[in-house]
């Protein structure tokens, strides 16, 4: 771990005051971070801990809940009216790590994660998202975890989190504090596909801080699950996971949100397959064309070809339980 | 006769002598094995726990030392080749650096003696350690920084800049097949047995399966990692090291710095997992010569990448098994042949054949180990080597035929038990195969399953169930002997450089040694894990409990024949022989005549001595000359197989053993649980990801290589037959490795049975099911 200083920020406006500093980085739980500059991957000359600063979960007048940047997964998955209003958020959450991490990572902390690949993990390889133009040792290596959608040559890496699938599946809107104000963009917004430039991973400016996250009120999001498959019971990471929320009105899908995880190098909502599927009827054949329709772009390497057909079954298995249990409401 | 051979004779007469009767035809047993009512076999607590609990044990990475320095070890990136040039200048100069030692600086050592060259020998390669510019594997290390904390050690060895000249190397298999296979050797014996011709009688067989098994790379992760707290006293070197080879440990440092064995005192009272991974390997030796060239005491943690990089694992196989049977289900033949892999620096070959040279009763057999040369960390010995992956090929086999004779797989079993070792001719000492697979399958409701693959489903998920054989051989290696001090309070110590590594062995021996003392616990003291004590002992090979019990036989015998002699005309016991008598309530007694007693503190107070000290050494293993030794089990598996997704886990598992007698109850379960939670690992998840291109493991990490969670394993039923093996020191068999063999098998043939799927490579993922 190369040395670094630390401070913790007292409120927002010295939090991005420190975070404007060259090489600043904010720490969360650090259940990341930390773990990237133990591998000497990460080399932040500042440490600002932002722990302290947005640490509420409150109602919006709009009926929707503000999650504080600071909140702890923990804290968000125990919370009544998120598990009420909004169980495949819960569900996503107490899916992901362990209990000791989810007891330290925060809600920004988890959105920043960064990818899992091998590569970009070990500094003897190549990785474009190390050292752009280095090139990319996944790409012909191992990448059973990699991404099936919108990869580019430079770069085949998956964001891990399964928090954030859920939150593309919501339509969750993400506030960024910057000395030059602040802003609101759309959750779907803020992670970038690698393209060229794997190495720029959201759109954060520099110095910006996430301080938190508004779920929309949204019927639809109390009938909703979230589904991760993994290789052990606990404490892996997803090979593919499904958000989803149906709504049914006789038979026939009204309103949709389906979001997967683990695919691409962003929480990867599935719009194809929603337009696929709304104002049709809620039958498995019509599951599966939608699947179909979001997966025909999916673009197989040498050990992640069976995402693909792995991911087909999730997304139809998943509406099917959705669509039975709506049904018997 | 040679100079050698006559010596050999001398020997093994002298052995003869000493051993008890057991150990050669026509003698009496142990004893202690017929014990039903002691301490033998009783469920007592580990006397350790209360330590461990408490946070009082003291493990290697824990002794203080005054003046401390702390290592970090740098790893070469690249697989074969030379170093072209070093730059560590900015680590020198990193805050609290002590030294940089490279191989510019290192002390001059002799090279390493690998395991297996002597009987000392604990090297895991014969690589130089530092002497030069060569690089034999990714991860080998390049540079050993000392600071005075580990995080300047840490920060510091990441600032110095290494460029290297790679020259060829071959890291993929393909290439490694293209240079030619040689023939496997396991301790000292070619792995190859030839009985009849098999390949004709497979040939002309009427029933027969033949496939290939193909089992990953595995590589060791306990708990503690691999430690050492290390300094140079004048010229004697002291290690507080975490190892399963204190004696071992201690030679072989001495041939690698050139002084005495004497010169070397290792300790290691608390080992936190070894399986094999814990023995020599270039950490201890490289903290050691940054000792001698700083003058200061040295720690030594390898980080969990540094384990992947220096520390060996298990080789990967590529096995076919080929069974040729008749339709009442008798074996023509057994062919089990294969390819595994090894290092320009090593001489362990990964033995999967072992297990099928006792397993079944065939007329024919044709059981090969080729290998084939990686430039890779060495591999060696985890848990159950060649018994752990060689069981899931044949085991899977077994299954595939019983399937194929639509017969049931333990019936198929019990129709070629042998009724000697089969390749060898030598009586069993014991076996109890049929009687573990009958409780066991009575235990687990075999009889209830469906053999329909595929046909029985609870929701989204298909059930299954499968067995294996578990068998793990009996060792016995030479050179244990152990020290009993007696004093006038009718206490006695026991030292013997022994290990505890988790197993619970300090408090069997415990057990043992008060039960043939005729003491109680409390006033048996165990001491071990120390080259002050006596004996060579290696915890490995599920030995040392034999190992230490062979010792303490002897010795003990002394004991006796010291007291009766101290006892004199005056004592209830005069005139009576060391066989009469036996350790009872604290003393001596005629055995058939239990009033005729005397106390230990009785005799040594007339004698006017403080303490009764002796010394024993266990005679060379005759045994294994005499009789095929092996224990068992019968492993049986349940799993639910996600129909959608592909997910395996198991819901159930029950492992029933034939292990002879079981010295203690409670850490026995532990040690069976845990080689079952090992064998899971083994078949659903483990797999270090060797990458071809460079020859480094890309998944040096916990997050990354995966094992069981909690939530993988379900609750793991033990049970066992408890029958005594006459020709072993207390009638106990190890156990400390028998419980992840089979495993793999039982897993594969209830997914088998789960889905109609056959997955004959490891690990079992979900895409291989879906």
């Amino acid at each position: 771990m190369t040395p670094f200083l630390y401070e913790r920020a007292a409120d927002r406006q010295g939090a991005l005051a420190l975070g404007a500093r060259a090489g600043a980085s904010y720490l969360g739980g650090g259940t990341n971070l930390v773990d990237l500059m133990r591998e000497t991957i990460a080399h932040p000359e500042l440490l600002v801990d932002v722990t302290g600063l947005s640490r509420e979960i409150e109602d919006t007048p709009e009926g929707g809940l503000r999650i504080g940047a600071g909140v702890k997964n923990t804290a968000v998955a125990g919370d009544r009216r998120v598990r009420q209003r909004y169980p495949l958020l819960a569900q996503a959450i107490l899916a992901g790590a362990s209990a000791q991490i989810r007891n330290m990572a925060t809600t920004g902390g988890n959105i920043l994660q960064r990818t899992r690949c091998a590569y970009f993990y070990d500094d003897a390889a190549r990785c474009n998202k190390r050292a752009p133009g280095a090139g990319c040792d996944a790409v012909e290596g191992f990448n059973r975890i990699h991404a099936i959608l919108g990869a580019s040559p430079a770069c085949v890496a998956t964001h891990p989190s399964d928090m954030c699938v859920a939150l593309a599946a919501l339509e969750a809107t993400v506030t960024l504090e910057g000395q030059d104000g602040g802003r609101e963009i759309a959750f779907a917004d803020l992670h970038r596909l690698p393209g060229e430039t794997p190495e720029v991973e959201t759109q954060l400016r520099p110095g910006e801080l996430i301080t938190a996250v508004t779920l929309p009120p949204n019927g639809l999001a109390a009938r909703s699950t979230y589904r991760k498959v993994r290789d052990r019971a606990s404490y892996a990471f997803a090979l593919v996971s499904v958000a989803a929320g149906l709504e049914l009105e006789g038979g026939v899908i009204g309103d949709v949100r389906l979001a997967l995880g683990g695919v691409a190098h962003k929480p990867w909502r599935a719009h194809a397959a929603e337009a696929a599927l709304k104002g049709r009827p809620a039958t498995e054949s019509v599951f599966r064309e939608a699947a179909e329709a979001e997966l025909a772009p999916a673009r197989p390497l040498r050990d992640n070809g069976f995402k693909i057909e792995l991911a087909r079954r999730v997304i139809v298995d998943t509406l099917v339980k959705l669509a039975r249990t709506e049904e018997t409401v | 006769m040679s100079f050698v051979q006559e010596a050999m004779q001398a020997v093994m007469k002298k052995a003869i002598a000493l051993a008890p009767d057991g150990w050669i035809p026509g003698g009496h047993p142990d004893p202690l094995m017929r014990e039903k009512h002691g301490l033998i076999g009783a469920s007592i607590s580990r006397i350790d726990g209360p330590l461990k609990v408490a946070g009082q044990a003291r493990f290697a990475a824990e002794f203080p030392m005054e003046g401390l320095t702390y290592a970090a070890l740098r790893h070469s990136t690249i697989a074969r080749g030379r170093i072209v040039s070093l730059d560590t200048t900015q680590a020198e100069a990193a805050p609290g650096v002590v030294l940089v030692m490279t191989h510019l600086n290192a002390p001059r050592l002799k090279p390493t003696p690998p395991f297996g060259s002597k009987p000392q020998a604990a090297g895991g390669d014969d690589v130089p350690v530092m002497q030069d510019d060569r690089i034999h594997w990714n991860g080998q290390p390049v540079a050993v920084v000392l600071a005075e904390t580990q995080d300047q050690a840490d920060h510091a060895q990441s600032l110095i800049r290494v460029q290297y000249e790679v020259q060829g190397g071959v890291t993929s298999l393909d290439a490694a097949r293209a240079q030619g296979p040689e023939p496997g050797k396991f301790q000292g014996e070619l792995l190859k047995v030839e009985i009849k011709d098999a390949e004709a009688l497979f040939a002309a067989a009427p029933v027969k399966v033949d496939a290939v098994y193909r089992t990953p790379p595995h590589n060791h992760n306990p708990i503690e990692l691999h430690a050492a707290t290390l300094a140079w006293e004048g010229d004697e070197l002291r290690v507080h090291d975490a190892t399963q080879a204190v004696a071992h440990a201690a030679w072989t440092l001495s041939q690698v710095f050139d002084i005495k064995e004497a010169q070397v005192h290792v300790t290691s009272p608390f080992v936190g997992g070894g399986f094999g991974s814990k023995t020599l390997w270039q950490h201890q030796i490289l903290a050691a010569a940054a000792a001698r060239l700083a003058g200061r005491p040295v720690r030594i943690v390898v980080s969990r990448e540094g384990v992947f990089r220096i520390v060996g694992g298990r080789a990967l196989t590529e096995q076919r098994v080929a069974i040729g049977a008749q339709q009442d289900g008798g074996f023509d033949a057994i062919i089990h042949t294969g390819l595994t892999v090894m290092t320009p620096h090593n001489a362990m070959t990964e033995p999967f054949i072992v297990a099928t040279r006792s397993a079944y009763a065939a007329k024919s057999f044709k059981l090969e180990v080729d290998t084939v040369k990686l430039n890779m960390v060495a591999n060696t010995f985890m848990r159950a080597p060649g018994e752990a992956v060689g069981t899931f090929a044949l085991e899977s086999a077994i299954d595939e035929l019983a399937a194929e004779l639509g017969m049931d797989p333990i019936a198929l079993r019990s129709r070629n038990e042998p009724e000697q070792d089969p390749t060898n001719g030598l009586p069993f000492s014991q076996r109890g195969v049929e009687q573990a697979w009958k409780t066991g399958a009575e235990r687990f409701g075999w009889e209830t399953r469906n053999a329909t693959p595929g046909a029985t489903r609870d929701g989204d998920w298909l059930v299954g169930v499968g067995c294996a054989t578990a068998t793990y051989p009996y060792y016995r290696m030479a050179g244990g002997a152990a020290r009993i001090i007696l004093d006038r309070t009718g206490r006695a110590v026991v030292e013997i450089a022994a290990h505890e590594m988790g197993m619970g062995t300090a408090t069997a021996h415990t057990q043992v040694v008060a039960e043939r003392l005729g003491l109680s616990l409390d006033q048996v003291e165990f001491r071990y894990g120390d080259t002050a004590f006596p004996g060579l002992v290696l915890a490995g090979g599920s030995q040392q409990t034999a190992s230490i019990g062979s010792a303490v036989i002897v010795a003990h015998r002394t004991l006796v024949t010291e007291l009766l002699k101290l006892a004199g005309n005056d004592s209830p016991l005069a005139g009576l022989k060391p066989d009469e008598v036996g350790g009872l309530d604290g003393g001596l007694c005629k055995l058939d005549e239990p009033g005729r007693c005397e106390s230990y503190a009785s005799i040594l107070a007339r004698a006017q001595r403080e303490t009764l000290t002796v010394e024993g050494e266990a005679p060379p293993p005759l045994e294994l000359q005499h009789w095929s030794m092996h224990s068992h089990g019968a492993m049986f598996c349940e799993v639910r197989v996600n129909a959608i997704t592909g997910e395996t886990r198991v819901s159930r598992f029950l492992g029933s053993f034939d292990c002879g007698r079981i010295l203690n109850a409670k850490t026995a379960a532990s040690q069976f649980r845990g080689g079952i939670i090992m064998g899971l690992g083994l078949a659903l998840m483990e797999d270090a990801q060797f990458d071809e291109r460079t020859g480094r493991i890309m998944n040096p990490s916990l997050a990354e290589y995966h094992v069981p969670v909690h939530m993988d394993v379900p609750e793991i039923e033990v049970m066992w037959t408890d029958e005594p093996d006459p020709h072993a020191p207390m009638g106990a068999r190890g156990i400390g490795e028998i419980g992840i063999t089979g495993v793999g098998a039982a897993v594969a043939n209830a997914v088998f049975n789960a889905t109609g799927k056959r997955v004959r490579d490891l690990p079992i993922t979900l895409d291989k099911l879906l």
